[in-house]
């Protein structure tokens, strides 16, 4: 839904400084010539153009159609459906708060909030953990390298399959489990932690990852300072690990906090659609436009998960600072 | 080009009459009614259809094509997946593509299908409809007129584990209670077995054993008039019968996962007494290539019932005429082609998927090569179509929500019947 567009070159971008090498390089503009502007524009034109047309043009049907709703009076000689759309205001989204579908909804919103708190926060843990591994030297680290970042390159559709497998009533969990078989896939609170599983299973390497690359540009003079000063590893890494590489980790949260607020293969694929326990926004969305034809109230869960997301981006941005464009430089700290 | 922008024009402004027209004339704006004849234009077409894992249907188009060369028929192949059918289909018919011809339709589709006018009323006469099973014809109607010709179709049977019901002494049950009984006495001596499965999976599988079990306690789950007819007894009979059968342990609490692959895995493996499914398994749990415990152990019977024998849901497919192909006196010829006889017996010898004619499930050589067609028969000419209304989507999830959280115990069988018929009576409004 929501995708983070890099405000794209500034037309009279020369005054703020680009990150990177070349960044503090802009002091030729100062005197430019006329007509750069002009150009500039007429440069970066092809890619608001095309941005215009995959991004906004998309968001704003997408919200237009959050206010109609498809006729379906049924003619009683024929049988045949009235065509056509009418337009219904804000009934699309009244409905989702107080309507027939209120419960379903808000349901899904509070599954789909429980998801993206626990799973990330798991998430975070082990793929620290997992960087911590991959940062180190020792043989064979290439393998383990590669082992934990399969996972990630699996499609999370087939990861939800295979994960069907495992947590099936006869399957590879229940075999491992002592004590009755758990119907992971029914309803209930099980299934929430099966997905929650799978879930950590799928991204904890995506944080791995991205945590790995924020160690790998920490000095290791400092570690050597730290251990001459007589930091002991614990000391060590919540002192100076953690903050350094706090800025990498809280644009990996911030990505993994957006996509999980859009969570929708691993519910649909592992659970199933329609269970109360693990149904998402978008399951429901999907569940509205692709099955049951009614393309409105679908686009209205679209449209507030949209805000819901872009609410929790513009938070993350503000308050923790998350650098996701990498605009703010090396900033001492 | 210039011709084509040509034909663009005149048919807008005949639209464009069209709709004038039919606005002047009724206040309510109901669309005017379909003609039924006038299905012209002769020349290539598409068959649209899920995954053909028969393996026969290349060869069936293969010999139209060779006797039509000018009316090729291409096979156009979708997922295997019900719904990602349905979805293509869909999404085809609302853009208006003429890119699918002769659709493979569910039977549970076709009232959404014609009411959204995404297909085209067929001339009745231009069919052997007398010579297929009355139940199958049905489905392909809605409002007494014909949208789709049935070409295949499925009904439920029972399968059962005959090597131990022999041991003791006993026959097929034809009711609930004799199939309680039966497990009562057999299971005692045969470890690790279990009673009975069907479908329980919250899915459209679901739905199936949920409306058997309504119809085989003699109720229904919509009406004659298309309202729904579950506030009553029979009703609460056939949900209580699942119900009880989760609780009392008749049904294993693992079943609540089975769609029919997991069933079949089940019964194939030796765990199940009594298993309800479509005629697929047969062929499967008769392997004699060591992935089926059960070959040659096992045997069929029609559904059991709360008096007496029960009546299954009907499961199949229809072939329809896309309203947006350009060739539809074609795609007609092609779907008489498709539903003869002499396609029909082919296709079963290949692929013993059940046919819709009639006279093939009494042909005793076709009976000793599929033992099952017999019992399959019975089935399908008691078999209960499943709800034929154009909100059929949405109907199959309240049915599974209602019929799901009944066998988990979350809610009454009272309450979930109740709540259910409200939210159908909006439905089907």
């Amino acid at each position: 839904m929501v995708t983070l567009v890099p405000a794209g070159p500034d037309p009279a971008g020369p005054d703020s400084t680009a990150s990177g090498p070349t960044g503090p390089g802009g002091g030729s503009a100062r005197g430019r010539r006329p007509g750069t502007g002009r150009l500039a524009a007429l440069l970066v034109s092809p890619t608001l153009l095309v941005l215009g047309l995959v991004v906004l043009y998309p968001i704003i049907s997408a919200v237009r159609l959050a206010f109609y709703q498809r006729n379906d009076g049924i003619d009683p000689e024929t049988g045949l459906l009235v065509q056509g759309d009418r337009f219904v205001g804000i009934d699309n989204f009244t409905d989702m708060f107080t309507g027939e579908n209120a419960d379903r909804f808000l349901n899904a919103l509070t599954n789909t909030t429980t998801f993206t708190v626990v799973a990330v926060s798991i998430e975070v843990v082990v793929g620290v953990l997992m960087a911590l591994v991959m940062h180190r030297a020792f043989r064979g680290r290439a393998l383990v390298r590669a082992a934990i970042l399969v996972p990630w390159a699996v499609p999370t559709a087939i990861a939800g399959l295979l994960w069907r497998w495992v947590f099936q009533a006869d399957g590879v969990a229940n075999d491992l489990l002592p004590g009755a078989p758990v119907l992971w896939t029914t309803d209930g609170v099980q299934a929430w932690f099966a997905v929650v599983i799978a879930d950590t299973w799928k991204t904890a390497p995506f944080i791995g990852l991205l945590v790995l690359a924020g160690l790998q540009v920490i000095s290791a003079e400092i570690y050597e300072a730290a251990r001459l000063d007589g930091a002991g590893p614990w000391r060590t890494f919540f002192s100076i690990t953690l903050p350094l590489v706090k800025p990498t980790l809280l644009v990996a949260v911030l990505f993994r906090t957006l996509d999980t607020l859009r969570m929708f293969d691993l519910p649909y694929t592992l659970i199933g659609p329609g269970k109360e326990a693990t149904d998402t926004v978008t399951v429901l969305a999907f569940e509205e436009a692709v099955k049951f034809g009614k393309y409105g109230p679908a686009s209205a869960y679209a449209v507030v998960l949209f805000v819901y997301v872009a609410l929790v981006a513009f938070a993350f941005v503000r308050l923790l600072g998350a650098d996701v464009f990498g605009t703010k430089g090396r900033r001492s700290r | 080009m210039i011709l084509s922008r040509r034909f663009v024009l005149v048919t807008a402004t005949a639209a464009a009459l069209a709709l004038g027209a039919s606005a002047c004339g009724s206040d309510s704006g109901s669309p005017a009614p379909p003609q039924p004849a006038a299905l012209e234009g002769v020349g290539p077409i598409s068959l649209v259809t899920g995954k053909d894992t028969s393996g026969n249907l290349q060869n069936q188009v293969d010999e139209w094509n060779s006797a039509h060369p000018d009316q090729k028929v291409t096979v156009i192949e979708l997922p295997e997946d019900a719904d990602a059918q349905r979805q293509q289909m869909v999404q085809n018919a609302q853009t208006r593509s003429d890119a699918y011809g002769v659709l493979n339709l569910d039977v549970v589709w076709t009232a959404e299908f014609a009411a959204n006018q995404w297909v085209v009323p067929l001339p009745e006469a231009d069919f052997p409809l007398d010579k297929l099973l009355p139940a199958t014809v049905e489905t392909g109607k809605y409002f007494k007129r014909l949208y789709a010709v049935p070409i295949t179709s499925d009904g439920g049977l029972l399968y059962y584990r005959k090597d131990l019901l022999d041991a003791a002494g006993l026959k097929a049950p034809t009711t609930w209670s004799q199939l309680a009984e039966a497990c009562a006495k057999v299971l005692p001596t045969a470890a690790g077995v279990s009673c009975y499965a069907g479908q329980f999976e919250k899915y459209e599988g679901l739905t199936v054993n949920f409306s058997e079990a309504v119809n085989s306690a003699g109720g229904s789950v919509v009406g004659e008039d298309g309202k729904p007819t579950l506030d009553t007894d029979a009703a609460r009979k056939g949900l209580q019968f699942l119900v009880d059968g989760v609780k009392s342990g008749l049904i294993p609490q693992k079943a609540r996962t089975f769609k029919e692959e997991e069933g079949r895995r089940a019964f194939q493996a030796g765990e199940l007494l009594f298993h309800r499914q479509w005629p697929y398994q047969y062929a499967k749990a008769s392997a004699t290539d060591g992935s089926s415990a059960v070959a040659g152990k096992f045997a069929v019977a029609p559904l059991p019932g709360l008096d007496g024998p029960g009546a299954s849901s009907l499961g199949g497919h229809n072939y329809a005429v896309s309203a947006f192909t350009k060739n539809k006196k074609t795609a007609v010829d092609f779907i008489k082609y498709s539903a003869s006889e002499e396609q029909q017996r082919k296709n079963l010898e290949k692929t013993s998927q059940a046919p819709t004619w009639s006279a093939l499930y009494d042909e005793a050589d076709l009976v000793t090569k599929f033992p099952y067609l017999t019992q399959l028969k019975k089935s399908i000419e008691g078999a209960t179509k499943r709800p034929g209304v154009v909100k059929y989507q949405e109907v199959s999830r309240a049915i599974q929500e209602a019929a799901y959280g009944a066998m988990s115990g979350d809610t009454p069988v009272d309450d979930a019947l109740k709540s259910l018929q409200g939210k159908l009576e909006a439905l089907t409004k």
